[in-house]
């Protein structure tokens, strides 16, 4: 072993690291989902070459000293006047494939208005944009794995994939997690939307459970009386594998 | 609880709205991070060789001694954050700035060669695509544990290019499908 290899080893005793648990078939969407036009030109014919994980994905950002402002976590109170729409809770609690909490962990979120638009200069839906809001939020999980926003119900929105084509009303996610090979965007979808099973985007999900997985549930702990309906959606990220991976 | 992972969904063609019109990271290592200063272009490329512009790179290093950052993004306002995220312009392209990373610790007792993860993500794309940056004639590439794993006649995706017409300068193609279709890894 040459001098330089001792040194590196020195520095970082985990020449071994402890790995990510890889996905089951069938629970994450398919690449190529033909009828999601836009995945035909954008995925990969090739195969993806399985990548043992080293330091380089068992680490990753950390967002924790990030500054949340209250209206961060609130989406109705960041302009002058209330949005219009149905005001809503949505909270939920971050936890790896364990069942243990992934606190003090950076959430992204953003979103169509009431009326199915979103305030982005390429969106050019004829459904008018609403001056007191944005759609955008974020915030950090608490020390037990929790979140909660404050924000408007986004409504359906038409889009050109197919034939009268219309997405479920959606939030998106962003999570990064603890390494690099946890970082996950996701879209929150609303229980009993009809739109579902005509939407190739949550139907490149094969499996009916995961897919349901991305459904938030009304949850009345977390409804407010006399002031919003609340709306429970728990993520769930990659777990560790139980022994090093290496070696 | 079912504890399967959370199904991933695309980033959608307004990821900016959420993601990069307020949060994006284009320096990656200040000025007076030690280390050498590169600046580094991505162009995203679809399977017809048509430009991507509605696409998001995520990048994730180690500095120049082959540390990745792991606490807290260290002091407010720490000049290394290790991490960097833009969204591609109507070129389909990107620049950050930012520095040469070191030699990271792989399987066993080798050494990686220097390498910046990369996420793509964007319209389209269901689930993020990673992939690493390599730099082309550093003379440890041949024997990165990593890079071993890929068939030969592919590699050569992996590896950024120096611009020829700037010092310090090096660009990195990302064709999603078809010719020359870059490598992506199953992380």
């Amino acid at each position: 072993m040459s001098s330089s290899l001792i040194a590196a080893k020195d520095k970082h005793p985990r020449g071994s690291v402890v790995g990510f648990r890889r996905h089951e078939p069938g629970t994450q969407p398919d690449s190529l989902f033909p009828a999601y036009l836009s995945t035909r030109l954008r995925t990969p014919s090739h195969p993806l070459i399985l990548l043992p994980h080293t330091l380089s994905e068992v680490t990753g950002p950390v967002f924790g000293d990030s500054e949340i402002r209250p209206s961060d976590q609130d989406l109705t109170v960041q302009h002058a006047g209330e949005p219009l729409g149905e005001r809503i809770i949505v909270r939920g609690r971050v936890v790896d494939g364990d069942g243990h909490a992934v606190p003090n962990s950076l959430i992204e979120i953003w979103q169509a208005n009431a009326a199915g638009r979103y305030a982005h200069a390429k969106d050019n839906h004829p459904a008018p944009l609403d001056p007191n809001f944005t759609g955008t939020g974020r915030t950090l999980t608490d020390k037990d794995g929790f979140y909660s926003f404050v924000t408007i119900k986004p409504g359906a929105y038409p889009w050109r994939n197919h034939d009268n084509a219309w997405r479920p009303a959606h939030i998106h996610f962003s999570l990064f997690g603890p390494a690099f090979v946890t970082r996950l965007i996701t879209q929150m979808y609303f229980q009993g939307d009809p739109l579902f099973a005509y939407d190739p985007i949550l139907q490149s999900i094969p499996d009916e459970k995961a897919r349901q997985r991305l459904v938030s549930k009304f949850d009345l702990e977390t409804t407010k009386p006399e002031w919003a309906l609340g709306y429970r959606f728990d993520i769930v990220l990659r777990g560790r594998e139980s022994t090093p991976f290496e070696r | 609880m079912d504890l399967t992972p959370t199904p991933s969904q695309t980033v959608g063609p307004y990821l900016h709205l959420g993601l990069t019109d307020t949060q994006s990271i284009s320096c990656v290592a200040g000025d007076g991070v030690k280390g050498e200063r590169i600046r580094l272009t991505f162009r995203v490329l679809d399977g017809e060789g048509v430009p991507v512009p509605d696409a998001m790179i995520e990048l994730w290093q180690a500095d120049s001694d082959g540390n990745y950052i792991e606490q807290d993004r260290g002091e407010k306002g720490a000049a290394f954050c290790g991490f960097g995220r833009l969204p591609t312009a109507e070129d389909g392209s990107c620049t950050f700035e930012t520095i040469m990373p070191g030699c990271v610790p792989g399987p066993g007792e080798a050494l990686q060669a220097p390498h910046i993860n990369v996420s793509i993500l964007g319209r389209g794309i269901l689930k993020r695509l990673s992939t690493r940056v390599y730099f082309a004639g550093v003379a440890s590439n041949p024997a990165d544990p990593v890079l071993v794993l890929v068939p030969e006649n592919r590699r050569a995706t992996l590896l950024a290019q120096p611009d020829t017409a700037r010092s310090g300068s090096w660009i990195f193609e990302v064709r999603l499908r078809g010719e020359g279709e870059t490598v992506f890894f199953d992380v």
